[in-house]
């Protein structure tokens, strides 16, 4: 398989990501969506990476999960906090910065 | 066909369709387990690749960890809340066009031109060298990245500790 089939495949799982980023009502949807998104931004990397034999986009990529891991862990932590404040995890319902 | 491209299409399949299901199913505990399906569907696309170092991180980390989490999240806001995290969407006609748009954007241009890129032949271990640079060439953003991490879950513990 070519490198065009591997970028096509990340293409389609960002998309997919970014429909459930715009469409979840969820707070901790939304972070679903935005996993998805950063996990095919990875596939990304590796797959340039392989093409060309360099070893540094493997390397962001190592980089990328770890920092993806944390903030996962800090997005749920305010998802927790918020939840203690507002009673509700809706994202429509979280509109304290609204002027 | 192939070995390669049969594996490429089947993890391909796995993948895409466990991603629609994380956007798609209504129960926010069915998506977190098809994140799992596919995040592990992304492993074997690293193996593909042959980067086992990054699929043994991906399924740790990712597979582990983050499903780990978000499943705790789940529980503590449901048990709080003492109602099903089902869960209804919005904008779904915008969502689906702004996402084909830009699938249609980022497709075309990927396959606008061939790229001259040959999948060379990696004679030597990947993770060896993977090891090598990370603590000769890129030892200063590793030793940052433990800093960050070692911030973000701290943080992440002040915010999520118990109220006294």
């Amino acid at each position: 398989m070519g490198l065009q089939a591997y970028l096509t495949l990340a293409a389609v799982v960002f998309c997919i990501g970014l429909f459930g980023v715009i469409t979840r009502r969820n707070t901790i949807g939304i972070l679903l969506g935005i996993e998805l998104m950063l996990n095919s931004v990875n596939i990304n990397l590796v797959a340039f990476s392989r093409f060309s034999g360099d070893v540094t986009g493997m390397i962001f990529t190592v980089f990328t999960i770890c920092i993806t891991v944390t903030e996962a862990a800090l997005g749920l932590a305010i998802v927790i906090l918020l939840f203690r404040i507002r009673r509700t995890v809706m994202a429509d319902h979280l509109d304290l910065l609204k002027g | 066909m192939n070995g390669e491209a049969l594996a490429f299409w089947a993890l391909a399949t796995v993948l895409v369709g466990s991603a629609l299901a994380v956007v798609l199913t209504k129960n926010l505990f069915h998506a977190v387990l098809w994140l799992a399906l596919g995040l592990t569907g992304t492993a074997g696309v690293f193996l593909l690749l042959d980067a086992e170092f990054l699929a043994a991180v991906q399924l740790l980390l990712y597979a582990g960890g983050i499903v780990t989490i978000v499943v705790f999240a789940i529980v503590v806001t449901e048990r709080l809340v003492g109602e099903r995290l089902s869960q209804t969407s919005r904008h779904l006609a915008a969502g689906a066009a702004a996402s084909i748009a830009l699938a249609w954007a980022l497709v075309s241009a990927v396959w606008q031109r061939p790229l001259a890129l040959v999948r060379a032949p990696m004679a030597e271990d990947l993770t060896q060298i993977i090891g090598d640079t990370v603590q000769t060439r890129f030892v200063l953003p590793f030793e940052l990245l433990a800093l960050l991490m070692l911030a973000g879950l701290m943080s992440a513990i002040y915010f999520a500790r118990p109220e006294d």
